[in-house]
């Protein structure tokens, strides 16, 4: 029986020409809030003059914290993207992520730094955002070598052992800073960019997924030796496949950089990896709208869990009611919110073992090609399917 | 002139012989079977020619290309399908799916148009779908493209992966067990579908069956292993009469 | 003796000694393995509680050395148990990888918080009298030998009862089919406790004596050496009991000789790169056996 929610929602993922539009949306507010457009007095007045209220336009509504908050979740989401190409479509347990993620953050920082002259030409920092995936991408290609003979948990040891190497190495190379990293990088990721590369990954591992490799990449899932038997050049998938994956990760290593503006090994051990990990799993396997929910979930609920933001969220209650909170349970909030959301995390694995949106995907990011050659016998709806209900 | 050419082939798990001096010559439009008790090396022979095994000794010849040494998809790229005994289906994949991915090495577009859907990507696509698409429709499964194949009835899945295997487009095609699990009146639905295909796809079959019925009443040729030797080789007439094989295989039982 | 034999000795002590304790985390890996094909990656910070365990007996209730032990041990085993209970048993059909996540849920639960508890590094107080012998040049503490005399010890124990007792063979029996030796009267849920029973058991045991050798414990310090341990699992071929005690001396000889004649900071380099090579050159470690796939 369908309820007026789920044929509002079936409604909604018809409108396809939606996606692009938000997109072109979301460009344009990640450059109005980058450049402060809504504090500038022509904007205000045109905007009013097509009455949208002022308090709307108010500035505090993206303070430089929202942005920065905006700018992780963008980051996760490429890396949780990424990640999911090889942990949920190729059914690998990769841990290798936050080592990719190393290498393109070292690299780009490195040019940003020591040879690209971005002080008088900022628009040269694409530049070394792109070589930062391009060289974690060609390091992707050396951890796929194994992979052609070893699988499951001793693949899961060669990428573990792949991402100690990488931090090892950076900590041994002094001329790099070792351990201590790099301070200092300038402030070059901004909400555009991240966006700009957001949209960029999704739609890339979208065309990737939905193309004979990427059906290669869950082939090899479901049974590699059968795959093979079809077929499949099953190494030259799995090359593919890593390298995507390395590559972006290189990529969110460079804007994370540029974001956090200082680099040691320490920021990029197995820890990071586990938080990727965390966002592809409560996201679910092979989805890319999973990745991108998961993602954006696991950083907003960890920001909201912060002492100031609960405080600011509960300012309105009465002081009655708010002091004593205040004195116990916020002022703690900064420690056990790290014991609440791993608590959540086993509580989603608990009720929902697959993720929220496992082995299914927005039909907006489906190619309508896809779409139809699965349903041309009913062409008007039904959602159920293999991967294409929700 | 022969598509398919063995010559003393051997094979050994370990110290095992699994195969030995198998020697097979398969002319172009033939259908033949290969039957033998368990353990016989049957689906190990099937095992080499596809590539899975590494034939320890001797040669498999597909028309002039030596086969041995090959992968797997390298040697199914030469139009060479398969099913297999235990269904192997891409279990959470959809029936589309399942028929698309055995288009692997016929679709002509290369990575970066793949990851740009640019280029012959939008034209090959089409093309592998309504190809998908006539396979289903031949199999009466076009009906449940969107289906996961695991929630197939069995004879469904079986069905699929006879079309999964047609989808490579091939010109050998090898058959294990495709009766297994079936019932009498299902089987001469089956024997009647082989030769359809046959006939259709303009198919060389090589087939391993257990059911009598099928192999005698199909094969122009039957070879009989038994722990990894050739007892004999002839029409089905002539099995049927050769006392060797009705000592070591049919004497256990009532020629079906 | 010569300098050279004396410091070769020496080192091989303090690698024995790393090595028992990466041993006793490794075969709660690999039992767990072994039993439901499962990694259970909280198992590191089981080890850390039981280092706690052992500071709060040590500290709190004063008690000297034996029931400090047998404390962390019990009070790790339980924990085992709990996790077991709660956590990964509801999963047990579940996808594997689900598991997995869970594992890292409650390792990363345990972590944060043991440290909203105990936001500062703790000391543990000396609970053996130190002595140290001098056997021609190679020194020998009482703590070293009590560690390594220890850890053998549980280890046979371990060897004893998995190989020798009905229980062991309930064990082995069900990580050899969970469908149908339950069918026979082997009680599934029972055996898969008393695994995570004994192999958090260990862990804690293991806590105790990681305690008692570098006496300053915190909340993450069970990350690196959990990780260290499940590779010790996986080189001896994870699932197999006698692997992971041999993979663990490895590492840990690696570990100790890699510091012996390289600076520090190269130890990870080298002892992971070993690791990679070794795995590519036996995929399936030193004891496992392969799976080969029927076509």
């Amino acid at each position: 029986m369908k309820t007026r929610w789920s044929v509002g929602w079936e409604w909604l993922m018809a409108q396809r020409w939606l996606l692009p539009v938000l997109v072109a949306v979301g460009f344009v507010l990640a450059f109005a809030i980058e450049y402060d457009l809504f504090n500038n007095e022509y904007v205000r007045g045109v905007a009013m003059s097509v009455g949208i209220p002022e308090y709307t336009l108010e500035y505090t509504l993206f303070n430089k914290y929202v942005q920065l908050v905006m700018m992780y979740v963008g980051i996760n989401i490429i890396l949780t993207v990424s990640l999911n190409l090889v942990n949920g479509y190729m059914g690998e347990f990769s841990l290798a992520h936050a080592g990719f993620m190393a290498v393109g953050a070292y690299t780009a920082a490195l040019l940003t730094q020591k040879v690209l002259p971005v002080a008088a030409y900022p628009g040269l920092f694409p530049l070394a955002v792109l070589a930062g995936g391009l060289m974690a991408a060609a390091l992707g290609l050396i951890v796929a070598v194994p992979s052609f003979k070893v699988r499951g948990d001793y693949l899961a040891i060669i990428t573990l052992a792949f991402l100690m190497i990488v931090k090892s190495v950076i900590e041994n190379i002094d001329t790099i800073g070792g351990p201590r990293g790099i301070p200092g990088i300038k402030k070059l990721t901004t909400l555009p960019w991240v966006f700009f590369w957001v949209v960029v990954s999704v739609w890339v591992v979208r065309n990737f997924v939905y193309s004979k490799y990427g059906r290669g990449v869950l082939s090899i899932r479901e049974d590699e030796i059968a795959s093979d038997l079809m077929s499949v050049n099953t190494r030259r998938v799995k090359f593919l496949a890593f390298m995507v994956s390395s590559f972006f990760a290189g990529i969110a290593g460079a804007l994370f950089a540029h974001l956090l503006q200082f680099i040691s090994p320490r920021v990029f051990d197995i820890i990071k990896t586990t938080d990727v990990l965390i966002m592809v799993y409560l996201g679910g396997i092979a989805s890319i709208g999973g990745s991108i929910l998961g993602a954006t979930v696991y950083t907003v609920l960890l920001e909201l869990l912060r002492p100031s933001t609960v405080a600011a969220m509960l300012a309105w209650l009465p002081a009655v009611a708010l002091d004593p909170l205040n004195e116990y349970f916020i002022r703690h909030l900064g420690v056990w919110r790290m014991v609440i959301m791993p608590l959540l995390l086993v509580l989603v694995m608990l009720y929902w073992p697959r993720g929220i949106m496992g082995l299914r995907e927005f039909r907006w990011f489906i190619p309508r090609r896809d779409l139809e050659a699965h349903h041309r016998q009913h062409a008007h709806g039904g959602s159920h399917g293999a991967a294409h209900g929700h | 002139m022969a598509l398919l050419t063995a010559t003393r082939v051997r094979h050994y798990f370990g110290g095992l012989c699994a195969v030995s001096d198998f020697n097979l010559d398969l002319q172009a439009g033939e259908l033949v079977g290969i039957i033998g008790p368990n353990g016989a090396g049957k689906t190990t022979v099937f095992n080499l020619i596809t590539g899975v095994y590494r034939a320890s000794e001797g040669s498999i010849r597909l028309r002039d290309t030596e086969l041995v040494g090959k992968t797997p998809h390298q040697i199914t790229a030469l139009r060479v399908g398969r099913t297999f005994q235990n269904i192997r289906l891409f279990r959470d994949l959809s029936v589309l799916d399942n028929v698309r991915i055995a288009h692997y090495a016929q679709v002509r577009y290369g990575p970066l148009e793949a990851l740009l859907h640019l280029g012959r990507y939008r034209r090959e696509e089409q093309r592998i779908v309504e190809n998908s698409r006539r396979l289903l429709s031949i199999f009466k499964l076009d009906h449940l493209a969107g289906e996961t194949a695991k929630n197939l009835p069995y004879g469904s899945q079986r069905r699929l992966e006879i079309a999964r295997a047609l989808a490579i487009g091939p010109e050998l095609l090898l058959l294990d067990e495709p009766a297994a699990g079936m019932n009498p009146n299902e089987i001469d639905q089956l024997m009647e579908f082989i030769q359809w295909i046959r006939r259709e796809f303009q198919l060389t079959i090589l087939l391993i069956e257990h059911q009598m019925k099928l192999v005698m009443g199909i094969c122009e040729r039957i070879k009989v292993l038994d722990f990894g030797e050739t007892l004999a080789e002839g029409p089905p007439e002539a099995i049927q009469s050769n006392p060797k094989v009705l000592e070591a295989y049919l004497g256990e039982g009532p020629v079906g | 003796m010569s300098e050279g034999i004396v410091y070769w000795l020496q080192q091989t002590l303090n690698a024995l000694q790393l090595g028992s304790i990466y041993a006793l985390i490794a075969l709660g890996y690999t039992m767990v393995y072994g039993i439901l094909t499962m990694i259970n990656f909280a198992h590191g910070d089981v080890f850390m509680i039981g280092a706690f365990f052992c500071f709060l007996a040590a500290v709190f209730l004063g008690l000297p050395f034996a029931p400090t032990l047998l404390l962390a041990m019990v009070g790790a085993a339980l924990l085992g148990v709990t996790i077991e209970r709660l956590a990964y048993k509801p999963l047990r059909h579940a996808p594997r990888v689900s598991a997995i996540i869970t594992a890292l849920g409650v390792g990363i639960f345990l972590e944060n918080f043991t440290l909203a508890l105990a936001p500062y590094p703790k000391n543990i107080p000396p609970l053996l009298e130190h002595v140290t012998w001098n056997l021609g040049g190679v020194s020998l503490s009482s703590l070293q030998v009590i560690i390594i005399l220890l850890s053998l010890g549980l280890m046979f124990l371990l060897d004893y009862v998995v190989h020798r007792t009905p229980v062991g063979m309930a064990m082995r029996a069900i990580s050899w089919d969970k469908t149908f030796v339950p069918l026979m009267g082997v009680p599934l849920d029972l055996i898969i406790s008393v695994t995570f029973a004994i192999g958090a058991g260990l862990a804690g045991a293991a806590g105790t004596m990681y305690a008692l050798a570098y006496p300053v414990i915190d909340p993450y310090m069970g990350i690196m050496v959990g990780w260290k341990a499940f590779i010790s699992a996986v080189v001896g071929g994870i699932g197999n009991i006698r692997g992971a005690m041999i993979g663990a001396f490895i590492l840990g000889g690696v570990e100790i000789m890699v510091t012996a004649f390289f600076p520090s900071t190269y130890r990870d380099f080298v002892a992971f790169t070993l690791l990679m090579l070794l795995i590519l050159v036996r995929p399936y470690g030193i004891l496992g056996k392969p799976r080969t796939q029927k076509v």
